[in-house]
């Protein structure tokens, strides 16, 4: 069953978004993540533009983050001081994406820009998510878990600014969360991604952060930076579709739902290594793409009308 | 629209006066033409349509021609200036590196005849009346030495999407009069004015010619959320933020699990 997009300006067919949208839902809530790294691709790969696919990715997960956030919520599992934190600096760097996006859209590299940055950052991130989570599986299987010191120090917890954040039981920089904020909020208007991938590593590795209030608190600062970058890209580019993202919504939310249950019932590191193969496997598909030589070397794009 | 108007009626001058200079002293035929629609209509559940598109054939005295002659139908679509991007292995990967702007591209283009063009008239008289898809005039701002691989590049992929199209289905004499052929439109026609040009041709030389103007445009919740879209950028944006709240917050509480 066909049906028109307005923005993205091409027809689709329904059950082909509806189930899309379900399948990443289900594995966002599977791992806890927003699913736009997984959404953004997906939709170029069917013939949305580039630019429709970010915009209407990041709408979608504003409503994916709401409907997790709730959920943590409930559980407590939300340090929404550290969330307002990482949140200052989200808004000013996807204010920066937005920006840097409208540039390279003129120049034609936007496709590139959008390809390139997912093949870094899903490169990185699997490559050490499957390495440290498959080094853990090992050696809980050798029953030699080493008990990890409740503080280590680096020279991160010299910078000044520090900020008590209770429940994080974290005594750190602000600028810490204020940095991975902003570079995130980057992230988040150039690929169309909430930006957990990167975060919630980062709070874990690099913050030192308790898991348990890692998802909840990510989740609360992605509805708000998505929300931003939603409002910029139909500010400047006019490329959010409405339809398209309430189509994606209803469905991912509800394979989200379904996730969650079925993420609830399987270890911490058997999740970290099935989302590090996927990450790396969306990576691999979009390198073969800049290598691959493509089918047509040539692609236009319509400047305004002349008539 | 003004310019647009004044630019048509330059074009029917023009065919008018080709018409009359093209013709010789023996009694000529001519056309007389319409299509099943001049507005087509793409709503929500849009998956493209076809145009009917008759006509008949008299001579000058109105009674049935000796000789029909041939006929060549083209449908031209909006015209936009597009930027042309060839990619280009840098490092490794494939990098647009080289754009050429070309101008007054049509976003649609068919043409469809009872023979081949090239059987019906001579390539400069094809090549005048911009007949056939690899006849229209891309003019580009630049002009490098493989201009031609751009220019073929929008053809090319014009046709991959079946915007260009040539004899789909062809002009069919019913009768000794009547002729007819339908145009396709497939789901991803650009919107905006479109002009229907018929030819008459006898024995390689255009006698006749009609044009009749047709427009496609968004209708319904579609060209809605385009215009406001458009409209008021801000306020669309608040909108798609609200949905997205409310279906999140929908979705939360059906699924509660206490």
């Amino acid at each position: 069953m066909p049906v028109y997009l307005p923005i993205a300006e091409i027809s689709v067919n329904l059950f082909l978004i509806l189930g899309m949208g379900g399948a990443v839902g289900l594995l966002s809530g599977m791992f806890g993540v927003g699913g736009g790294f997984l959404m953004t691709p997906l939709l170029i790969f069917i013939g949305i533009p580039p630019a429709v696919a970010v915009a209407t990715g990041a709408n979608q997960l504003v409503a994916a983050s709401v409907s997790g956030v709730l959920a943590h919520w409930r559980r407590g599992n939300v340090d929404f001081k550290m969330g307002t934190v990482l949140l200052v600096g989200g808004i000013f760097g996807s204010g920066l994406g937005t920006w840097i996006f409208a540039l390279l859209k003129d120049a034609g590299q936007v496709d590139l820009l959008i390809s390139l940055s997912y093949v870094l950052f899903l490169g990185v991130i699997g490559g050490l998510m499957l390495v440290e989570s498959v080094g853990a599986l090992l050696r809980s299987h050798k029953g030699t878990v080493k008990r990890k010191k409740l503080h280590q120090h680096y020279w991160i917890h010299g910078l000044p600014f520090k900020m008590r954040f209770r429940k994080s039981k974290l005594y750190i920089s602000a600028l810490l969360p204020l940095v991975l904020g902003f570079f995130v909020g980057v992230l988040s208007a150039i690929m169309g991604v909430g930006g957990g991938f990167v975060m919630v590593p980062a709070m874990i590795y690099l913050m030192g952060m308790p898991t348990s209030v890692v998802i909840g608190t990510s989740l609360f600062q992605i509805i708000f930076v998505t929300a931003n970058v939603t409002l910029l890209h139909s500010m400047t580019t006019q490329t959010v579709d409405v339809l398209l993202a309430l189509l994606l919504m209803s469905s991912a939310v509800i394979g989200a739902q379904l996730g969650t249950r079925i993420g609830a019932k399987m270890k911490g590191e058997q999740l970290r290594s099935l989302l590090g193969l996927m990450v790396l496997l969306v990576c691999a598909k979009l390198a073969f793409d800049l290598i691959l030589t493509p089918d047509d070397l040539f692609s236009f794009r319509l400047l305004e009308g002349v008539n | 629209m003004m310019g647009n108007r004044s630019v048509f009626g330059l074009f029917a001058i023009a065919l008018f006066c080709l018409v009359v200079a093209a013709q010789p002293s023996r009694a000529d035929n001519t056309l007389v033409t319409d299509i099943s629609s001049h507005l087509i209509s793409v709503t929500s559940d849009f998956t493209g349509t076809d145009l009917l598109l008759f006509g008949t054939v008299t001579s000058s005295e109105g009674s049935l021609p000796a000789d029909k002659g041939d006929i060549i139908v083209v449908v031209r679509g909006p015209k936009k200036n597009v930027t042309v991007r060839k990619k280009e292995r840098v490092a490794g990967i494939w990098v647009n590196t080289r754009a050429i702007e070309i101008a007054k591209v049509p976003g649609f283009y068919a043409v469809a005849s009872n023979r081949p063009v090239t059987d019906i008239s001579s390539t400069g008289t094809l090549e005048r009346l911009k007949i056939g898809q690899h006849r229209l005039s891309l003019s580009a701002k630049t002009t490098p030495l493989d201009v031609q691989d751009f220019r073929q590049a929008i053809v090319r992929q014009q046709e991959e999407v079946q915007l260009y199209t040539s004899n789909q289905s062809a002009v069919y004499f019913l009768g000794t009069s009547l002729f007819r052929t339908s145009i396709h439109f497939p789901a991803n026609v650009p919107v905006g004015n479109y002009v229907a040009e018929v030819y008459l041709f006898q024995d390689g030389e255009l006698v006749s010619a009609q044009t009749s103007p047709l427009f496609i445009k968004k209708f319904g919740i579609g060209r809605r959320i385009f215009d406001f879209a458009q409209s008021y950028p801000t306020l669309h944006g608040i909108a798609a933020i609200i949905f997205a709240l409310i279906a999140g917050w929908i979705a939360s509480a059906l699924f509660r699990k206490d």
